[in-house]
């Protein structure tokens, strides 16, 4: 599915990653683990196509395609999805119109027919339902006065609804009581399935409890310093990051 | 909701300026210039009685001793007034009765532009009066409204058919000296729409009209004039194209609204005349006076407008509220791209008793354009218990555009309450970044994230109009990022 080679990229000059080599094959779920600063975010970005990561070597191969030739909305209709530590408000645009909007895009960027606002309405409520999203919600502005539980709760739905082929979930678990890590974790289960595959970035074990990885990666300072089993998380929970290299696990 | 709910469907259609085409029709042109012969021409050609022609002939002389006023943020070279034509229409010796006898190449320029003239398509209930050039070609819905009492007309037949009514109410809110451009218009203007909503009557459709320039060198000068009286309740839309050229043409229109006790007036305006090319050339100048008179006690004018086009605007719909307990409603969309430059706003002259007034500013800068609030909040000695809210928001998009916001405020009474609020923003590399992710084209993600900007004004559109007005924000912005 995914396939990082050798990979480099600077941010305003200051080398971040500096050799990462990672296969995610289809229907795994990876999980990256590491101390603050140690690229994770950055990761997150280069593969999603954000402006001002440039990458200086490697390659990134996404079902046999180059993404790094790719745009930020060509890798999206391609079916990469990122759901976003902080997200981003969107102002006087609702979160039912902001749905429509990306979704169709998507259609039309793959060459499908578009749903219209019947079909898309039906869509929403049943993608809806499980991650408690009402439909109040829906009509506000995206993520405008949305609490942290809601936020998260939105990106889960906005990928439920794209049905991406690869996720990044980025620290999705920060800003989480337990009772909504339940719901995000329940809702991110439902979309495990053998052609899906996802990248669960976090800095605790806490998330892999709900969302059961294939495999564990430590990032440190820009590389991938060991590979395991889910056990390797409650490794880290107990010993921390000290040994890979960060001052601090916190 | 509903108005930002299409909004992606129809920007993906986004083009060039889809209007700038002209059509071939032969034409017959008042002479090059503008004298007294002119104006005795035009109320000639419109078969005015004479008390229309000294009317004008006052204006003209009056303006004749005006000066342009320069005052607004706007740069343009010295216009020649003599170096242009006031009247323009397309030539047909006997007036069309009904469509059947209307050049069916007029009617493909209409459909063109995307208007449904024939009847049928007009189920919606939108009753359109097009414009072209000088002439009113034709006014669907004439007898339905007839039933109602409503008068929907071109004002040319309204001086014919109904002169006590344009007697009473022609420039009771613009008067004719108000300043240089109502002036000139009043001299010169050759058609527009006249409006008249009898006592209690709920107008039973939307009511439209189509303006269009399509000569060169052409101004037009139309001239709009509504009355609702008592208890009455009219929405009128009016929408705005021209082909494109190569030199500026002038537009100076006039529009006065009367609303009296309990009357309603809400008058919408979609503008997308051509703004000239990339570098500036070419476009319309739209220098046009709008204001309502809130005549009647609980009366109400709300304008709301959606301005896209034109090279320069200078428009300032305003609206008096002389009654006691009116209220006076202005929501405003500026998009200003290339090399546009918009000085537009509102003056609310508040002279009643309780009277309120709500202004709700959202300009859009793009490319290398400048776009200017301008807008007056006034306060008369005699006006208890005023209330103003004002809100003023500016989005830069790019950094060659600027933004400015100059709001006046004149309180002589000190019960007023008069509430100011301003913004400026950018859009953020991060909602650009967040929209794409989620598989958005830049274009449609910035047509995505001002349409959010605009949303309370656009709530305020008529249906029809909003889905219009959407696809034209993202139209407008094209090209304006990356």
């Amino acid at each position: 599915m995914l396939e990082i080679k050798n990979l480099h990229v600077e941010v305003g000059g200051n080398e971040i990653l500096k050799g990462i080599d990672l296969e995610v094959g289809a229907g795994e779920v990876h999980a990256i683990m590491g101390p603050n600063g140690s690229g994770k975010s950055t990761l997150s970005y280069v593969l999603s196509g954000r402006e001002g990561y440039e990458v200086t070597q490697g390659s990134i191969a996404y079902k046999g395609q180059d993404v790094l030739e790719m745009s930020v909305d060509e890798r999206a209709a391609a079916g990469i999805f990122l759901a976003f530590q902080y997200p981003i408000e969107i102002p006087g645009v609702t979160t039912m119109t902001f749905l429509k909007t990306a979704l169709n895009a998507q259609r039309k960027a793959r060459g499908e027919e578009e749903l219209d606002a019947v079909k898309f309405l039906k869509l929403v409520r049943e993608k809806a339902k499980p991650l408690n999203v009402t439909d109040e919600m829906l009509k506000r502005p995206l993520n405008v006065g949305f609490s942290g539980g809601e936020k998260k709760r939105a990106e889960i739905l906005q990928m439920a609804i794209l049905e991406p082929w690869f996720a990044i979930l980025d620290e999705t678990d920060s800003g989480l009581d337990i009772d909504a890590l339940k719901t995000v974790s329940e809702g991110v289960n439902a979309l495990r399935s053998p052609e899906r595959s996802m990248l669960v970035i976090t800095h605790y074990q806490r998330l892999l409890d709900y969302i059961v990885p294939d495999k564990v990666h430590v990032l440190s300072k820009g590389r991938i310093v060991k590979t395991g089993g889910k056990e390797l998380a409650l490794e880290l929970e107990k010993s921390g990051y000290a040994e890979y290299g960060a001052d601090e696990a916190a | 909701m509903a108005a930002v709910k299409e909004t992606v469907e129809t920007v993906g259609e986004v083009e060039k300026y889809k209007y700038g085409f002209s059509t071939e029709i032969e034409s017959e042109k008042a002479p090059i210039g503008l004298t007294e012969d002119t104006v005795r021409y035009i109320s000639a050609k419109k078969d005015e009685p004479e008390w229309m022609l000294e009317w004008r002939l006052e204006a003209f002389r009056r303006w004749k001793n005006m000066k342009e006023p320069t005052w607004a943020k706007v740069f343009y070279p010295t216009m020649d007034y003599q170096n242009a034509y006031y009247y323009a229409a397309p030539k047909q010796t006997v007036a069309p009765e009904s469509l059947d006898e209307v050049d069916p190449k007029l009617l493909e320029t209409y459909e063109k532009l995307g208007i449904p003239l024939e009847e049928q398509k007009m189920l919606a209930g939108v009753a359109v009066d097009a414009v072209f050039d000088s002439v009113s070609v034709v006014t669907t819905f004439k007898e339905k409204l007839k039933e109602a009492g409503v008068i929907f007309c071109p004002i040319s037949e309204a001086i014919r058919d109904y002169p006590e009514l344009v007697k009473k109410y022609l420039g009771s809110v613009v008067p004719v000296t108000d300043n240089f451009f109502a002036t000139l218009n009043s001299a010169v203007f050759s058609d527009g729409s006249f409006v008249y909503i009898p006592k209690g009557v709920r107008c039973p459709m939307e009511l439209s009209t189509y303006f269009r320039i399509n000569e060169k060198q052409t101004g037009q000068f139309e001239r709009t004039l509504i009355v609702a009286e008592e208890g009455s309740y009219v929405s009128y839309l009016e929408g705005c194209t021209a082909p494109q050229r190569d030199e500026n043409q002038l537009h100076a229109a006039v529009v006065e609204l009367v609303a009296m006790d309990d009357a309603e007036i809400k008058y919408s305006t979609v503008q997308n005349w051509y703004p000239g090319d990339e570098e500036g050339k070419g476009g319309i100048y739209n220098f046009v006076t709008k204001r309502g008179d809130c005549r009647g006690r609980n009366s109400k004018i709300s304008w709301t407008q959606v301005e896209t086009g034109s090279a320069i605007t200078w428009k300032y719909p305003s609206c008096i509220l002389r009654g006691d307990n009116s209220r006076g409603e202005f929501y405003s969309i500026a998009i200003s791209n290339t090399k546009q430059q918009v000085d537009s706003g509102t003056k609310m002259i508040h002279l009643g008793k309780n009277t309120s007034s709500r202004i709700v500013s959202k300009g859009i800068s793009a490319g290398g354009s400048s776009n200017t609030y301008r807008g007056l909040v006034s306060v008369h000695k005699k006006a208890e218990n005023v209330r103003n809210f004002t809100q003023c928001d500016s989005l830069l998009i790019g950094d060659k555009c600027s933004a400015h916001t100059v709001p006046y405020i004149e309180a002589k009474n000190p019960t007023a309450i008069l509430e100011h609020e301003a913004t400026t923003s950018k859009i953020s590399d991060e909602q650009l970044f967040y929209c794409m992710q989620r598989g958005v084209p830049e274009e449609e993600a910035v047509a995505l994230i001002v349409n959010g900007f605009c949303r309370d004004v656009l709530q305020q559109l008529p249906m029809e109009f909003a889905v219009e007005a959407q696809k034209l924000v993202g139209i407008s912005l094209e090209g304006s990022v990356g």
